[in-house]
C-alpha cells in the first residue's frame, strides 16, 4: 500500500502535469468551435468584423434564429431528417436482425457464400452507383421524396454482420431447440425469444445507423432538390450557398441543428462511445 | 408418454427432416430482404455505371456507344488530375496527423493515475457527432477570407504572419479543409485506439516490468505491436474515406464549390460532370476510375501494414 502510495505520489509530478496539460488543450480545442458557434449565434453579423474577435455571447439568439427561419424551412428540415432517420433505423434493425438470425442459427445451402457476399458489398464505394441510382429513383417517381432517399440507406451490410456476431454469442442454441419442441414457428422464435435478447445490440446498431444517416450529405443532396423535402443537412448547406453571407445566421442555424443531437449524446454518452467501438472493432 | 416411446425415433426423424426444411426456407426468407434491395439499388446501379461509362449520354437523348472516349476525355482533363492531386494532398494532411494524435490521446487517456477520464473522453469525442455539413459551416466562418476571421486574427496577431484567403487560395483551402477533417475525426480514432489499448492483457506489461523493461520500451514493444489490428483498421477506413471526400469542400466553399479548383475532389469532379454538366458518360467513367484508385490505395495499404507487422514481430523475437 505504502509502495503504491509512493508511486502515485511520484507520478503526480512533471510527467502527469504534461499529460493533464495535453489532454486539457485537446479538450479545449474540441469544445471551442462549439462555444464559438454559440457566441456567433447570439451576435449580429457585424460582430464578426471586430478586432479583437468577440468571444462572449450577445443577446441576438432569437433574432438570428428568426433570420434562419426566413431563409430556410428549419423545422421542416429537422422533421424530415428525424422521420428519415427513424424509419431507416427501424427498417435496418429489422432487416439486419432477421438476416443475422438466419446466418447465425439456420443451416441452408450456400449460407457462407451469401454471408461473404454481404461482406463484399461493404467494400463497394457508394459513389460507384450514384448516377444510375439517381436515375432509378427518378424513374420510380421518388425524386424529391423521403422514400427515395430511404431505400438506399436500407442497405446496411455492417448491421447484418454485427447482428450475426451478437446472436451467435448471446442466443443459446438450446433455447431455440426448446422453443421448437414447444412448436414455435421460426418467426415466433425470432419475435419472442431472439428480439428481447438482442435489444442491447439494437441500441448499438440503432445509434450507428441514426447518426450516420443524420449526417450523410451526398445522397440527400442529390435526391432532394425541392426545398419542401430538404432534410436539415441539405437545408443548412443552402445557408452558405450564396455570395451574400450572414455569419451570425449561418452559425445560428448550425447551432440549433446541432444542439438536440448533442443533448442526446451527453445523456447517453457511454452508449454512444461503446457503439463506435462495437461497430468498428468487432 | 411412455406408451408412444417406441414410435418416437421415427416420429422424431420425420419431424427433424421437416424441421430442417423449414429452417432452410426461413433462412432464405430472412436474408432475402437485404439481397432484394441490394440487387435493385446496389448491384444493378454498380453494373449500369460500368455500362454507362462507355456511352455518351446527357440524360435525355438516347445513349450512344462511344468506346473508351469517356475515359480518354477524363484522363486528359487537367481538372481531373487536379482533383486527384487535391484529394490525395487533403487526404494525407487530414488523416496522417489525426491517426498519430489519436494514438497519443488514447495512450494518455489510458494512464492509470488519470482523473476526469470521462470528461476528457466525452469532450474529445464530441466533434464526431457534428455532421459534416455543420463542421464545414462552422469552419467556413472560422476560416473565412476576411482579415478579421478568427483564423486570420490568430495568424496576424500571434504568429506575425499575413492573413490568408482561406476559401480562395491554393493552400489556404486545403489547410482549412484538412483541419476540419482532423477536428471531426480525431476523437473517433482515439476511441477506437483506446478500446484497442484496453484489450491488451495486463500480464504482458507485468511480465515486461519484471524483465526490467521501462515504460517507453513497453510502449514500443507491447502496446504498438498489440495495437496493430486497430491501426490497420483505422488507416484503412480513413484512407478509403479520404478518397471519397465531398461534403466538407462542397459546403465550405458554398456558391464557389463547383467553379473553383483549389479544393475540388474526385467525387466533386464526378458530381459536377453528372449534375452540373449533364455528362453522365464521363461521370460514370470517373466513378470507375475512382474505384480503381481506391482499390490501388487499399492494396498499398494492406501491403504496407503487413510489412509493418512483420518488422515489428521481427524486432520482438
Amino acid at each position: 500500500m505504502s509502495n503504491q502510495d509512493k508511486r502515485s505520489r511520484k507520478k503526480f509530478s512533471i510527467g502527469s502535469t504534461i499529460v493533464y496539460l495535453f489532454l486539457f488543450i485537446a479538450s479545449i480545442l474540441s469544445l471551442f468551435p462549439f462555444y464559438w458557434m454559440f457566441v456567433m449565434a447570439t451576435r449580429p453579423s457585424a460582430a464578426y468584423n471586430s478586432i479583437p474577435p468577440t468571444l462572449t455571447p450577445g443577446n441576438m439568439l432569437v433574432e438570428n434564429l428568426n433570420k434562419v427561419l426566413n431563409q430556410i424551412d428549419f423545422f421542416g428540415g429537422m422533421w424530415n431528417s428525424f422521420v428519415l432517420c427513424s424509419v431507416v433505423t427501424i427498417v435496418v434493425l429489422f432487416i439486419s436482425s432477421l438476416a443475422g438470425f438466419a446466418f447465425a442459427k439456420f443451416k441452408f445451402p450456400g449460407k457462407n457464400i451469401f454471408f461473404v457476399a454481404v461482406l463484399v458489398t461493404m467494400i463497394i464505394p457508394p459513389q460507384l452507383g450514384l448516377i444510375p441510382q439517381y436515375f432509378l429513383i427518378s424513374k420510380a417517381g421518388l425524386l424529391d421524396s423521403l422514400p427515395g432517399v430511404m431505400i438506399l440507406f436500407f442497405l446496411n451490410p455492417l448491421g447484418i454482420f454485427l447482428m450475426r456476431q451478437y446472436i451467435t454469442e448471446a442466443v443459446p442454441d438450446e433455447l431455440i431447440e426448446a422453443a421448437k419442441l414447444d412448436g414455435c414457428s421460426n418467426f415466433r422464435i425470432y419475435w419472442r425469444i431472439v428480439l428481447p435478447i438482442i435489444l442491447p445490440a439494437f441500441a448499438t446498431l440503432g445509434i450507428i445507423v441514426f447518426t450516420a444517416v443524420w449526417g450523410e450529405f451526398l445522397w440527400q443532396f442529390t435526391i432532394l432538390r425541392d426545398p419542401e423535402t430538404y432534410t436539415i443537412q441539405v437545408a443548412l448547406a443552402q445557408l452558405s450557398n450564396t455570395h451574400n453571407i450572414d455569419f451570425g445566421m449561418i452559425l445560428s442555424g448550425v447551432f440549433w441543428a446541432t444542439v438536440p443531437l448533442l443533448i442526446v449524446f451527453l445523456l447517453f454518452n457511454r452508449l454512444f462511445i461503446s457503439s463506435i467501438t462495437d461497430g468498428s472493432v468487432k | 408418454m411412455n406408451s408412444i416411446s417406441k414410435k418416437e425415433p421415427i416420429f422424431r426423424r420425420k419431424k427433424f427432416r421437416s424441421e430442417a426444411k423449414k429452417d432452410m426456407i426461413s433462412g432464405y426468407l430472412y436474408i432475402a430482404p437485404f439481397f432484394i434491395i441490394f440487387t435493385l439499388i446496389g448491384l444493378y446501379p454498380a453494373l449500369f455505371s460500368i455500362y454507362l461509362a462507355f456511352q455518351k449520354w446527357n440524360g435525355l437523348s438516347p445513349m450512344k456507344f462511344n468506346g473508351l472516349a469517356n475515359f480518354q476525355l477524363v484522363l486528359s482533363d487537367p481538372l481531373f488530375w487536379k482533383s486527384v492531386y487535391n484529394t490525395i494532398i487533403m487526404g494525407i494532411m487530414g488523416t496522417a496527423p489525426q491517426l498519430i494524435v489519436g494514438l497519443i490521446l488514447a495512450y494518455l487517456l489510458n494512464m492509470t493515475f488519470l482523473k476526469f477520464k470521462g470528461y476528457f473522453r466525452v469532450t474529445i469525442f464530441m466533434p464526431y457527432l457534428t455532421s459534416m455539413v455543420a463542421v464545414a459551416l462552422i469552419f467556413s466562418v472560422l476560416f473565412s477570407n476576411h482579415e478579421s476571421s478568427l483564423a486570420n486574427y490568430v495568424l496576424t496577431h500571434f504568429l506575425g504572419m499575413d492573413p490568408i484567403a482561406w476559401a480562395a487560395s491554393e493552400w489556404g483551402t486545403k489547410i482549412a479543409i484538412s483541419i476540419m477533417v482532423f477536428w471531426r475525426w480525431v476523437g473517433y480514432n482515439t476511441i477506437i485506439y483506446l478500446a484497442g489499448i484496453q484489450s491488451i492483457p495486463n500480464d504482458l506489461y507485468e511480465a515486461a516490468t519484471v524483465d526490467g523493461a521501462n515504460k517507453f520500451q513497453q510502449l514500443l514493444f507491447i502496446t504498438i505491436p498489440m495495437m496493430k489490428p486497430f491501426i490497420i483498421l483505422t488507416v484503412f477506413t480513413s484512407t478509403v474515406g479520404s478518397m471519397q471526400l465531398f461534403s466538407e469542400p462542397t459546403v465550405f466553399l458554398g456558391a464557389d464549390a463547383f467553379t473553383r479548383d483549389e479544393a475540388m475532389t474526385i467525387v466533386m469532379y464526378l458530381y459536377r460532370d453528372a449534375f452540373k454538366l449533364q455528362s453522365f458518360g464521363t461521370a460514370s467513367a470517373t466513378a470507375i476510375i475512382l474505384l480503381v484508385i481506391i482499390t490501388i490505395f487499399a492494396v498499398i495499404n494492406i501491403r504496407l501494414t503487413q510489412g509493418f507487422g512483420r518488422k515489428k514481430r521481427g524486432v520482438k523475437e
